[in-house]
Order: structure tokens, then sequence, then C-alpha cells
């Protein structure tokens, strides 16, 4: 199964994201917070991300999802240290919603859905309206 | 003697003492926290490192690691980012000319603006760095010495400061408020501008030890 990452400022709202997915999938599915800083301030770290990767990699790849700003600019950093230390792990940044990103690809990785499958569902997240 | 450990302290000292500072500018057009961020890395940073660490490149490597994982907002990766790619610059050596000081600045510019997906103009620590640069690239030409360089980076550096209160912040937190971020100075702008300042205070007091 393809795993998820969830990048978060918060290690509240990363531990909430991923409780709201595990509802929809079963406990084998992957889904690895990386929530705030290591001694549980606000904010993001690099190497926190890379760990959460590694943890979530069971071979078919990682997708993760990302909060702002500096979400974005560490987990790019992130993915650059792997490739450094030549960790070869599949990973993409979905560009979606974190929460609704985070459900759609749970359910997709849950059910066997390919890195770009994965991917897609995540970023579809973006344009399903709410009040319609 | 000047060791990078020297330097590394010179700047914690400054970020320190510009904690509330910091703080309080991105207070007005951000979260509240650039001072205390720099602050904390800084702390960490000082930690790690000791007159024992001679290979200016090889602990401006660590300098950088422990900022990715230590400061938590963006200037965590930016700057970490900034000081592994100045340590590439710079490995093996001991002691710095000109011409490997602006291979350090240009390498690090470089790098923050690769990872941050953001140019001159943008309200960030680019409109400080970037005219920096350009200032040591001319006292390179004329042939100045290295502090006249670094004095002359200063100038420019203040003058891009300046800059970002002209301007509206399209990246990072202060972009949420558009308009309403003009007539605001950008802390990260701030920050360079001030580790800048600690770097060329600390050299210019040990070159006159000698
Ligand atoms: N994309 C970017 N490129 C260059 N500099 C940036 C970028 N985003 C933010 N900055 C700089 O970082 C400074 C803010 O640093 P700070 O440590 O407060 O991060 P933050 O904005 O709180 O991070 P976060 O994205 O986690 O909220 C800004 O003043 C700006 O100079
Ligand atoms: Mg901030």
């Amino acid at each position: 199964m393809v795993g998820i990452v969830i990048v978060s400022h918060s290690k509240k709202v990363a531990e909430g994201i991923k409780d709201l997915a595990m509802q929809m999938v079963g406990p084998e599915q992957k889904i690895i917070c990386a929530g705030g800083m290591e001694d549980g301030g606000i904010g993001t770290d690099a190497v926190r991300i890379c760990d959460a990767i590694q943890s979530a990699d069971s071979g078919q790849g990682v997708v993760v999802l990302v909060d702002l700003g500096s979400a974005v600019i560490s987990s790019n950093l992130a993915l650059e240290l792997l490739q450094e230390n030549g960790i070869d792990t599949q990973v993409t940044l979905a560009d979606a919603p974190i929460l609704e990103g985070a459900i759609s690809a749970a359910v997709q990785a849950f059910i066997g859905g390919s890195m770009k499958e994965v991917v897609e569902a995540a970023e579809l997240a973006r344009e399903v309206l709410k009040l319609l | 003697m000047t060791t990078i450990n020297g330097f590394i302290n010179a700047i914690n000292d400054e970020l320190n003492k510009n904690k509330e500072y910091l703080t309080e500018l991105d207070g007005l057009i951000g979260d509240a926290d650039h001072g205390i961020n720099m602050a904390r890395g800084f702390n960490a940073v000082v930690t790690k490192i000791t007159d024992e660490d001679t290979d200016i490149g090889a602990t401006l490597k660590k300098v950088g690691m422990t900022l990715i994982s230590t400061v938590g907002g963006a200037a965590g990766p930016l700057y970490g980012t900034a000081f592994m790619k100045a340590g590439g610059a710079s490995v093996g050596m001991t002691r710095l000319d000109s011409e490997t000081v602006e291979k350090m600045i240009s390498l690090a510019l470089t790098g923050i603006k690769d990872r941050g997906k953001a140019m001159k103009g943008e309200k960030t620590m680019i409109d400080a760095i970037e005219p920096a640069l350009e200032a040591v690239r001319v006292g390179i030409e004329n042939g100045n010495s290295l502090i006249e360089c670094l004095e002359m980076a200063i100038v420019a550096a203040e003058e891009g400061v300046e800059f970002t209160k002209s301007i509206r912040a399209t990246k990072g937190r202060a972009s949420y408020l558009g308009d309403r971020s003009i007539g605001h100075q950008d802390p990260g702008a701030t920050s360079s501008l001030i580790i800048l300042k600690a770097v060329t205070a600390h050299y210019k007091t040990k070159v006159l030890e000698v």
C-alpha cells in the first residue's frame, strides 16, 4: 500500500487529521504524522519529515500532504535530504487541502491505488464543492 | 585568532539581543515568531560547535542541518539551506578571502531562492541578501579589502531592508495580508542584516587584535 505522511505546523492538527482518515481505512494503512517540532512546539522540521516518510514507506511509495508555508519548504528539503542520503523511496507532495486530501488519499491507498492514483485522489479534493 | 565558532557565537549573541525586535516585526505582518525561531535555532547551534571545529565548510554544514530541525518557521529550511550551501563553498578552509565570501553568499542566495521559489521584490530575506551580494561583487571589482566589501554589503542590505517597507509581500505568512503588508519591514530581511552586521563586527575586532 502507498503510505501517507501528514505534515502540519501543529502536532494536534496532524494527529487529528490522521484520526479522521483512519476511520475510513483499516489499521494496516500507514498514515504517519510529522506535526510540529521535536519539543511539541509549532513549526516544521525537515528531519522529522524525512523520518516520517521512511516509516510510511512499505515499498510502494509515499504521498505527502502539507499545510502552509514552511510545511511545503521543509517537505521539499526533506525530499532532497533523502535523495542525498541515497534513500530512493518514491515520494510525491500532493497539492491538495490537507484534511480533505488526506482522507481521499487514504481511501485510495487502502484500496490498493498506485502512487499516481493516490496523488490524483488527493488533488481532486481541491475541486470538491461542499455546499451544493 | 578568528575561529568559525567565534563568528557563530557572534551571530547567536546578536540574534538573541534582537529576539524581541524580530518577533515584534513578525507580529505586525506574520505569526510573531521570527525572533523566537532564530534564537531557538542558534541557541541549539552554539551547543554543537566548539573551537575544535576549524573546517569552515564542515562547520557551516553542521550549522545548516541544526537550523533545519530547530528553527521551525520558513526561516529554518531557508537559512538551513543557505548555511549548507555556503559550507559547500568553503570545505576544508580555515580562513576566508573576498572571492570565497562572494561565492558563499552567492550559493546561499541561490539556495534560498530555489528552496522558497521566491525572487527579489517579494518582501523576504532575499531583498537584503541580493543587494549585499552585489555590493561585495562591486567591492571585489574595485579591489577593496574584505572588510570594505562587508561594509559595503551592510549599506546595501540596509537599503534592501528599507525597501521591504515599500512593497507588498507575495511569499510567506505576510502574503496573507496583501496590501496591508505595505509599510512594514520584513523580519527575515532584518535578520539577514543582523547576521551580516554580526559577522562584520566580529571580523573587525579580530583583525584589529592581530
Ligand atoms: N518563500 C520564501 N522565500 C524566501 N524567504 C521567505 C519565504 N517565506 C518566508 N520567508 C522569509 O522568512 C521570514 C519569516 O520567517 P519565520 O521564521 O517567521 O517563518 P514563518 O513565516 O513564521 O514560517 P511558516 O511558513 O512556518 O509560518 C519572512 O520575513 C521572510 O523574509
Ligand atoms: Mg513567523
